[in-house]
């Protein structure tokens, strides 16, 4: 699998995403500053956590339009695999790759614990490796990962499938006490309508090698791998 | 000319940030005070000094990038 990973002024997680790459593919992914207006022939386009330009304005919007973005929009509409975790699912929720938005904690907190996350779709190039209804642990780090849509979009995206995981407890309960954040029906990660854009706010890529605690995430890189 | 844009939460959305200052408000001893949304204010300083094409060329960054209209409203006010 060939991958991209987009590095934005303020991005912390491209290295832990590099080594999460490498490990389910074998191969290196090459890291694409986010000034380039073009992009290399990719299987997998990665939008990565951290601060982009210090969350100014609001999280992910001013990443979401910088120079690189209108090539990243394309290849995702001609169906090259996108992945946006964190900060990353902020800027593909204000690209309007995918619906809603991201708001402040509920608490107003930052967060940064490992949470336990349902797989509620597997059928996915994304989740294609577990189990239906596994119960993952992963951590969560962000202070705007309150996830928000209208009624009407929320059914949409549960009718078609496309809560790909929602914050769960040890034994894979969706309860307010285990929502981290706020989000709405416990909305952690979503797919947009052609299954090939995935955002979520936890972190898979922290938890795929055993020295980080666990190799929960694992199974997230290797189905894109086999997609791919 | 400037251009003041007011940027403020849709209705129905939740503002834990509001609330917080309303908490902190009534722990001051402000009584009566029946709700608080927080928003934002940005001032753009504009070249141009025709209102019309001011006004068209700032609801276009609002809606590029000022505001997000999935949560968010924006109100314009040229002052010149």
């Amino acid at each position: 699998m060939k991958s991209a990973i987009i590095l934005f002024p303020g991005t912390n997680r491209e290295r832990d995403m590099a080594a999460a790459l490498k490990r389910a593919s074998g191969n290196d992914p090459l890291i694409v500053w986010h000034g380039e207006t073009s992009l290399p022939d990719v299987d997998l386009i990665v939008l990565p956590g951290g601060f982009s330009y210090g969350d100014y304005l609001r999280c992910g919007a001013i990443a979401a339009n910088s120079p690189v973005m209108p090539e990243v929009i394309r290849r995702a509409k001609a169906g090259t695999f996108v992945l946006g975790v964190c900060n990353g699912f902020q800027m593909l929720t204000e690209t309007g790759l995918l619906p809603g938005a991201l708001m402040r904690n509920a608490s107003l907190s930052f967060v940064c614990r490992d949470v336990h996350l349902k797989v509620e779709n597997t059928q996915t190039p994304f989740t294609s490796a577990y189990s239906a209804g596994q119960v993952i642990r992963v951590p969560v780090a962000h202070g705007d990962g309150n996830y928000f849509a209208d009624a009407e979009t929320l059914d949409r995206l549960e009718g078609e499938g496309r809560v790909v995981v929602r914050y769960c407890d040890d034994k894979g309960a969706v309860t307010e006490a285990a929502n981290p954040n706020g989000s709405q029906r416990g909305i952690a990660g979503i797919l947009n309508e052609a299954g090939n854009v995935l955002g979520m706010m936890p972190h898979p890529e922290d938890m795929t090698d055993i020295r980080q605690g666990g190799l929960d995430g694992l199974p997230l890189f290797t189905s894109i791998a086999s997609a791919a | 000319m400037k251009a003041r844009v007011t940027v403020t939460l849709k209705k129905g959305v939740l503002d834990p940030q509001g609330k917080a200052i309303h908490g902190a408000l009534s722990t001051l001893g402000f009584d009566g005070v029946e709700g608080v949304r927080q928003g934002k204010l940005i001032e753009i300083e504009l070249a141009d000094g025709d209102r019309e094409s001011a006004r068209r060329k700032v609801e276009a960054m609002c809606e590029k990038l000022l505001a997000n209209t999935v949560i968010e409203n924006y109100a314009i006010d040229l002052v010149n």
